[in-house]
């Protein structure tokens, strides 16, 4: 045997987040709702029993809320990534190599273990968890990755929560009863295009020649084709790979129609931008912003204009990116229009140590800035962010999206610690 | 970004009355453009065009002590770090969490409404210790006593009883507390 892969999944993990906190909880309907209080995101599975989808938009449910009293959260994402960052933390003692997938999900590395203590040993890693982190997890293990992913799906059906596919019988059966569309990479429109042909479940596909698959589709498909065969063709990606491009943007909580409160937003989504450039150490050397209304709004034209701007060096500072989408802004704003969204992007990421340095920075200037944003990224780890602001973001917020049911940043603020008597 | 600290200025920087050597140099686009503008404008010092190759990063040293009289501080040699708290206090930080305390049922353990609690999940909770319950979807501290098949959940203040776990009731462990945070004020 040659690769055995583990897919470790939380389930309904934003939800689950919050339960650990708040107990009461258990047993009763949840959801959590996308930013800006949109669509549910995340349902326990007593919302799931309700009948409520993933995605659906709150206003389509609320009957069904009010008459369950489903519990509404809006989403806490940097409390979810302190839990999620637990999760992963607590996985690395199962395998040195790890590589995480998602913000739930985490692929293992097991090829080390006997075949026959692989299904003890899933069990022992979603009690572990448990334990340390009170998230629940569902463990899939498999010889690809892919298998991996199909073997999750069933644990989540299952009540142990761990499944393993190894031997060939139990990794036919399970694709016998598999459809196309939940295999890993497989969109709704491949699956369809695929069944005109006559594949319908994992099965088929595993079972189709693969150069014709190359041939009719491509290579990816073709080696989704082999992983389902049993074949690995993806191994795990420990080191995380550096972002290409970042973006930050946000829908309004209501329609923006002044230029000030556009450069507000557009600052503090540069701001936001740079910060994480600086956090994993890399600069960018071209902004893009965009602004748009709704395109939902029947009386109102649609606008939406975008820009790019180009830096005169890569940087990750903070006051040239503002002042980039400042500059940005004054070309695209139109009067008189509801804006709805804005965004800024920053592209032709360069990671800092390969900047080559212009003749424009002069040495002194360069140590000074990156001293002082040291101290300003410091000084917002410590005291939360958004303590130390530059006063081109505004202090008000008042394009803030809507997140008016979120709970409290348990992990994260002294003063929202859970209570206990 | 490009200003020049004028003390620094390097000797013989300025424009000279005779021309110095040229050198044909590469720049992008955006660059020349600025470049063309500074100069229309004289703001361009020569001074503070220096060689990219000088303005790579600058390791600083991790123990900088003033250097009096040509000698270096002996006690760089014997710097072995400094005490950390959390390390001390934290022993499985995936599993640590602080949990605030609102109630008097442990006082006389030390534990007072405000304090602070560190939590450790990861730890067995056997008899005796103290532990955060999770009773009928609520958080307490309580020490935890298991006399065969009973469980107690005891508070240190003679205010209050021993709570008795029933087996319809909702219960489980939700960690053990490892230390109290108690300030003096
Ligand atoms: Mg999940």
């Amino acid at each position: 045997m040659n690769s055995v892969f583990a897919l470790v999944d939380c389930n309904a993990f934003f939800v689950s987040c919050e339960k650990v906190f708040q107990p009461a909880l258990e047993g009763k309907p949840v959801i959590v709702l996308s930013s800006n209080d949109g669509c549910a995101i995340a349902r326990s599975n007593e919302a799931k029993a309700l009948g409520i989808k993933m995605g659906d938009p709150l206003f389509k449910i609320q009957e069904i809320v009010k008459k369950n009293h489903v519990k509404v959260f809006s989403s806490n994402f940097s409390f979810y990534g302190d839990m999620s960052s637990r999760v992963m933390e607590t996985l690395k003692q199962f395998s040195p190599s790890l590589e995480i997938y998602s913000i739930d999900e985490a692929f293992l590395n097991l090829r080390s273990l006997p075949e026959n203590e692989l299904f003890s040993h899933g069990c022992r890693i979603k009690e572990i968890v448990k334990l340390w982190t009170g998230i629940p997890v569902s463990i899939g293990i498999g010889p690809t990755k892919t298998l991996a992913k199909v073997a999750n799906h069933l644990a989540k059906k299952q009540s142990l929560g761990c499944c393993v596919l190894l031997k060939q019988n139990d990794i036919e059966a399970a694709l016998r009863n598999f459809s196309l569309q939940d295999v890993w990479g497989i969109g709704s429109q491949w699956s369809k295009k695929l069944s005109y042909l006559g594949l319908t479940t994992a099965l088929d596909l595993a079972q189709a020649d693969s150069s014709w698959i190359r041939k009719t589709f491509n290579v990816i498909l073709a080696r989704t084709a082999l992983e389902l065969k049993g074949i690995s063709c993806l191994s795990l990606e420990e080191t995380l790979q550096p972002k290409k491009s970042l973006i930050s943007s946000r829908s309004f909580g209501k329609p923006v129609t002044s230029v000030e409160v556009l450069r507000q937003a557009l600052s503090y989504h540069a701001s936001s931008l740079a910060q994480k450039l600086r956090q994993q150490k890399s600069t960018t050397s071209l902004v893009s912003i965009f602004i748009r209304t709704s395109p939902f709004h029947r009386h109102e034209p649609y606008y939406m204009n975008s820009c790019a701007i180009p830096l005169l060096f890569p940087s990750h500072d903070t006051t040239l990116l503002i002042k980039a989408v400042t500059s940005g802004l004054e070309k695209i704003f139109k009067e008189g229009a509801l804006y709805k969204k804005a965004g800024v992007m920053a592209l032709q990421l360069l990671p800092e140590d390969q900047v080559i340095p212009s003749l424009f920075q002069d040495k002194e200037g360069l140590i000074r800035r990156k001293l002082l944003f040291q101290t300003f990224d410091k000084l917002n780890d410590r005291f939360g962010r958004g303590s130390l602001v530059f006063a081109s973001e505004g202090f008000r917020k008042t394009w803030r999206s809507k997140a008016s049911l979120k709970s409290a940043s348990f992990t994260q603020d002294w003063e929202q610690l859970p209570r206990v008597r | 970004m490009t200003q020049n600290n004028p003390r620094k200025r390097k000797p013989g920087a300025g424009r000279k009355p005779n021309p110095v050597p040229t050198k044909a140099i590469r720049l992008p686009l955006p660059l020349v453009n600025q470049l063309l503008d500074l100069k229309n404008q004289g703001k361009l010092d020569m001074g503070a065009i220096i060689p990219s190759r000088t303005l790579s990063s600058v390791p600083l040293p991790f123990f900088e002590s003033r250097v009096q009289a040509g000698f270096p501080s002996p006690a760089d040699d014997f710097s072995e770090g400094t005490l950390d708290l959390n390390a001390y206090l934290i022993k499985h930080k995936a599993a640590t969490f602080f949990v605030r305390v609102t109630g008097d049922s442990m006082t006389g353990v030390g534990i007072f409404p405000g304090d602070i609690l560190i939590v450790d999940r990861s730890l067995p909770h056997h008899s005796g210790k103290i532990v955060i319950a999770v009773l009928n979807g609520e958080m307490t501290v309580k020490r935890l006593k298991q006399e065969g098949d009973k469980i107690l959940l005891c508070p240190e203040n003679d205010k209050y009883a021993p709570l008795s776990v029933s087996e319809d009731e909702d219960f489980s462990i939700w960690g053990v507390v490892t230390n109290v945070i108690h300030p003096f004020s």
